[in-house]
């Protein structure tokens, strides 16, 4: 039943991804995206992450994705133009080096995850509750934490300054 | 999983959508019965005792109109926003108590569907995703006001849904969990999280009105200024499909505040689970009342204040909601510390 | 978490306390301006102060920090390079009337991202690092909006930056699939043990890793945006862009091979080989091409990182205190050579000033002319300078470790590069400009001057201060 709902969950997730790079149309590619997402926090809900299988709904499908949303009907990029609805794969050396690169990294992870050992092992009790989040996020990553909070601070002064018409 | 549990869930499953359907039937009329009270008129009451059945009727009348598809419209996109607005609204009430648990042989059935562990966020996690309904249908339609409708909504739910969240922080930072069994628990030892998070629980129910896109923050549909907002182009049982899931979200909205300020099921100085079947019976009647009133505030606010300007919407939401939830939760921080030391 | 943590971050809190006040201070209904720079500066002073002098060597912040001699180092010459590069930078903000305490602030944000990625100790704290110093360098790429070149820039580097960053956090992914800890210290018990998962996994997370560093610091193939974007940047913010990444792009990398990788980089020699000899021939010989000053800079300062990279090749105790003692003089003398360039951007600003804009600059204000000579010479490793100590350490050490034919092209790449070195340097000499009006050199930017005397010329003729500084630093950690 895992195992079923984890491929189907991982195709979707990995088709929906091809199909927002492969698409032309930017909404289109918001939907899929989010969709994809929807799958990935299948996923982690598959490992018993809840906590964090939700938290990748709630703000990347649901603040983020929207605001990605927001901004590509606010530029409303028109069809008028005569564009082609995938994108053009036909400049071959792109696709080669695509290529060249994907076998290349494949072929180095479908060996290194063979290496990994198989063996499954039981999660412990609360695992992945809001309580052993919060106690390693403010024990032994609480740097990284705060630094991310400052990382934050930061992208939103820069995007401010670069954005506001007048300051 | 005994064949019981199938069994029970299966039922609860049943009960809750119908409920939640006959409900929304039941807001459609009570909308337009509470306004003419309030303006003085009858409102529809011909169909059916007191107009009962005008629900079933307007719903009839969804089902045999011409159902169009603008030739301006994006088919895939416009297709798919009634589904993605209609499917979360159904599908939060699923994670909220709305009894007492019931005794039935030596099964100890909750009355709910799903106690998920991040029930809260679960709830916040769908109306967020509800979100792109509004906006793609106005996209998807393919005409302006529509699309008007479409932006104001992404950027004033998001704008409330952080305000919104962070006033939950406060509650769920005195019961220390995220599911509504233990907010509900708590709630019943120590007395309802109205007392205690007063602001929260403001922020929250100004939220929500935002959230179910209700005047004052009716914005997204302003009729005067966007003819229909979003669902202007919608028509037949798509539209039927937005019509609904705003009744079902504001139900949704009223079940969320309930539970989390207002004790859910519990009623003051009352032992329910002492009481046994009457005991559940009391919990469920007093969940009903609950909810029912938050829904007809709804509407007697709506007959009451005027719409906010876009202007002052994001004012609010950003620089005075969105403040006060952060002071609370500082507030709320300081005085578990205090307590912990005291 | 106790007082000793608080008291190991204490630079980065001061400088984030100053960028926050520096903030404050724009948004006033009257900012003085003039204050601003010598706020920062101030910050940035006590944050050297307490970087130097304060806490005691050790793991911090349940072992995301190490302060050690290593990281006080590198955390002294980038605070004392973030200082240089306001002080560059305010004459040339003044004279193009953008002076604003964003700038400042954002300088100071990247230098704590600095500070924060060579002290890491995980490599969750060394990708915030890594964005820290990013994300501002971003929007400071693009701080003239009213620019099209630095609207270019500014987006070209946020989009590129974001890719390698996606390539960074797979690798990050992967290592710790591979060894199930971020930590260096977890990982490289679990490489030297052979306790990993699997092997390939941890090469492949490497290589990653490397391709992340790579962009940061342009080596060659992951170089085009630069000099793309040092070129449309402002030219006070190209010193930084070109030399602060650099610093900490490759000091970081040094220490994460030294302590975590050193037993798997036989499978990343060949790599790194290429990379290297890849990047110094390109940036040379594209240097060679350009008539503009600034993208001519862009070019060398990709051939130095390709020089860069043999240290990262042979990372042994030689080669990691050449790096240091090249990445010293590299970073202080480009910053200057930047300065001196900004100096010369006058009138239409779109244009960005020519190998011509030199001309005539001997007559105009000889000691300006001096000491872009001296900066040139030094970046060309001519032989009084520190710049050709630096490379005679550099290929040493790299020649020791057996790579012959590497430091063969090395030393052919420096011969190419003395052309275009040399090129302003005849033409502020010999050809006589149109432009006769004397030149002063701004109050601020004598700091920067006196820096590149003392590191170009002082360290070239006394070197012991210098390389006694770099061999205490950098047997921290090799």
């Amino acid at each position: 039943m895992t195992t079923a709902l984890f491929y189907l969950f991982s195709i979707f997730l990995l088709g929906s991804a091809l199909f927002v790079v492969l698409n032309r149309h930017p909404v289109y590619s918001v939907v899929m995206l989010v969709f994809s997402f929807a799958n990935l926090a299948g996923i982690y809900f598959l490992l018993e992450a809840y906590f964090i299988g939700i938290l990748q709904v709630l703000v990347y499908a649901g603040a983020i994705m929207v605001l990605f949303l927001f901004v590509v009907m606010l530029l409303n990029v028109s069809p008028e133009r005569p564009r082609a609805r995938w994108v053009p794969l036909d400049r071959w050396w792109f696709g080669a080096v695509a290529l060249v690169f994907v076998i290349s990294l494949g072929a180095l992870l479908v060996r290194g995850v063979g290496q990994l050992p198989s063996a499954r092992s039981e999660v412990p009790d609360g695992f992945g509750g809001i309580t052993q989040i919060a106690e390693a996020l403010f024990s032994r990553y609480l740097l990284p934490f705060e630094t991310a909070a400052l990382l934050l601070t930061v992208a939103l002064v820069g995007t401010v300054f670069l954005a506001k018409r007048k300051i | 999983m005994s064949g019981f549990d199938i069994a029970a869930a299966l039922v609860k499953v049943l009960l809750v959508f119908g409920v939640t359907m006959l409900t929304i039937m039941l807001m459609t009329l009570a909308e337009r019965r509470v306004s003419a009270f309030m303006q003085y008129r009858l409102g529809p009451n011909r169909v059916g005792f007191g107009g009962l059945l005008q629900p079933l009727a307007d719903g009839l009348k969804f089902l045999l109109k011409e159902d169009i598809i603008p030739t301006q419209a994006n088919r895939p996109i416009y297709l798919l926003a009634p589904v993605i607005v209609m499917v979360p609204a159904l599908m939060t009430m699923a994670v909220i108590p709305f009894g007492a648990p019931l005794q039935i042989g030596e099964h100890l059935v909750p009355l709910q569907v799903a106690d998920l562990n991040i029930g809260v966020l679960y709830i916040l996690a769908l109306t967020s995703v509800g979100v792109y309904g509004l906006v793609l249908a106005g996209w998807g339609s393919g005409s302006k006001y529509p699309l008007l409708g479409g932006l104001r909504a992404s950027a004033q739910l998001i704008s409330y849904e952080l305000a919104m969240g962070l006033s939950i922080i406060g509650v769920v930072m005195l019961t220390g969990g995220l599911t509504f069994g233990e907010i509900i628990a708590y709630q019943q030892e120590t007395g309802w999280n109205i007392w205690k998070q007063p602001l929260a629980a403001l922020i929250f129910l100004i939220a929500i009105f935002a959230e179910t896109n209700r005047l004052p923050f009716d914005l997204t549909e302003a009729e005067q200024e966007l003819v229909g907002g979003y669902h202007t182009e919608y028509s037949s049982l798509k539209f039927a499909m937005f019509y609904l899931s705003e009744y079902a979200n504001m139900i949704t909205a009223s079940a969320f505040m309930v539970s989390l300020f207002f004790g859910g099921w519990d009623v003051p100085f009352v032992d329910e689970l002492a009481m046994g079947g009457w005991g559940v019976a009391l919990s469920v009647l007093a969940f009903v009342v609950k909810v029912g009133f938050f829904l007809f505030l709804y509407i007697w606010v709506r007959w009451t204040f005027p719409r906010f300007r876009y202007d002052q919407l994001m004012r609010l939401g950003w620089k005075v909601l969105l403040p006060l939830a952060l002071v609370n939760v500082v507030l709320t921080g300081f005085w578990l510390v205090w307590r912990a030391g005291a | 978490m106790g007082s000793a943590d608080i008291l190991s971050t204490l630079p980065e809190l001061v400088l984030i306390a100053t960028a926050l006040l520096l903030l404050v201070m724009e948004s006033a209904a009257e900012p003085h301006r003039e204050l601003l720079a010598a706020t920062a500066l101030g910050g940035l002073a006590i944050a050297l102060v307490t970087a130097l002098g304060y806490g005691a060597d050790g793991l911090y912040y349940s072992g995301m920090l190490q302060v050690d001699p290593y990281a006080r180092f590198v955390s002294a010459l980038a605070l004392v390079l973030a200082a240089l590069a306001i002080m560059v930078a305010v004459p040339y903000l003044r004279r193009t009337l953008e002076e604003r305490g964003e700038y400042y602030s954002l300088m100071l944000f990247a230098t704590v991202g600095m500070l924060l990625m060579v002290k890491a100790q995980d490599l969750t704290m060394v990708f915030l690092g890594l964005e820290l110093l990013s994300i501002p360098l971003y929007v400071l790429a693009g701080f003239y909006r009213h620019r099209s070149s630095s609207n270019e820039a500014g987006l070209k580097y946020l989009l590129l930056g974001a890719f390698a960053a996606g390539f960074f956090l797979f690798g990050i992914a992967l290592l710790y699939g591979s060894t199930g800890t971020t930590s260096y210290s977890g990982m490289a018990q679990a490489i030297n043990s052979g306790t990993e998962l699997s092997r390939v996994l941890t090469l492949a997370g490497f290589g990653l890793l490397l391709v992340g560093f790579a962009f940061k610091v342009a080596l060659a193939p992951f170089h085009m945006y630069a000099p793309d974007v040092y070129e449309g940047a402002p030219t006070s913010m190209s010193a930084f862009l070109s030399t602060g990444p650099k610093l900490a792009g490759f000091a970081t990398l040094l220490k994460l091979i030294a302590v975590v990788f050193a037993g798997t980089m036989v499978h990343w020699w060949t790599a790194i080989w290429i990379l290297a000899a890849l990047t110094m021939t390109v940036g040379n010989l594209a240097a060679l091409r350009q008539d503009s000053l600034k993208r001519m800079l862009a070019y060398s300062s990709v051939a130095h990182a390709g020089y860069l990279a043999l240290a990262i090749l042979v990372t042994n105790y030689d080669s990691g205190f050449a790096m240091l003692f090249y990445l010293t003089v590299y970073v202080l003398t480009t910053l200057a050579a930047f300065g001196i360039v900004s100096l010369l951007e006058e009138g239409e600003e779109s244009a960005m000033p020519g190998v011509e804009a030199c001309k005539g600059l001997a007559r105009r204000n000889p000691w300006l002319a001096a000491a872009f000579t001296l900066a040139l010479l030094s970046l060309a490793g001519f032989p009084p300078t520190a710049g050709f100590l630096g490379k005679f350490f550099l290929f040493n050490a790299t020649l020791d470790a057996g790579y012959l034919w590497l430091v063969i092209l090395a030393v052919l790449n420096s011969l190419v590069s003395v052309y275009y070195y040399l090129r302003p340097v005849v033409a502020m000499y010999m050809q006589p400009g149109k432009n006769t009006s004397a030149l002063p050199i701004p109050r601020m930017l004598i700091p920067a001057l006196l820096a590149l005397a003392v590191v170009a010329l002082g360290a070239g003729f006394i070197p012991a201060p210098l390389v006694h500084a770099t061999a205490s630093a950098i047997s921290a950690i090799l």
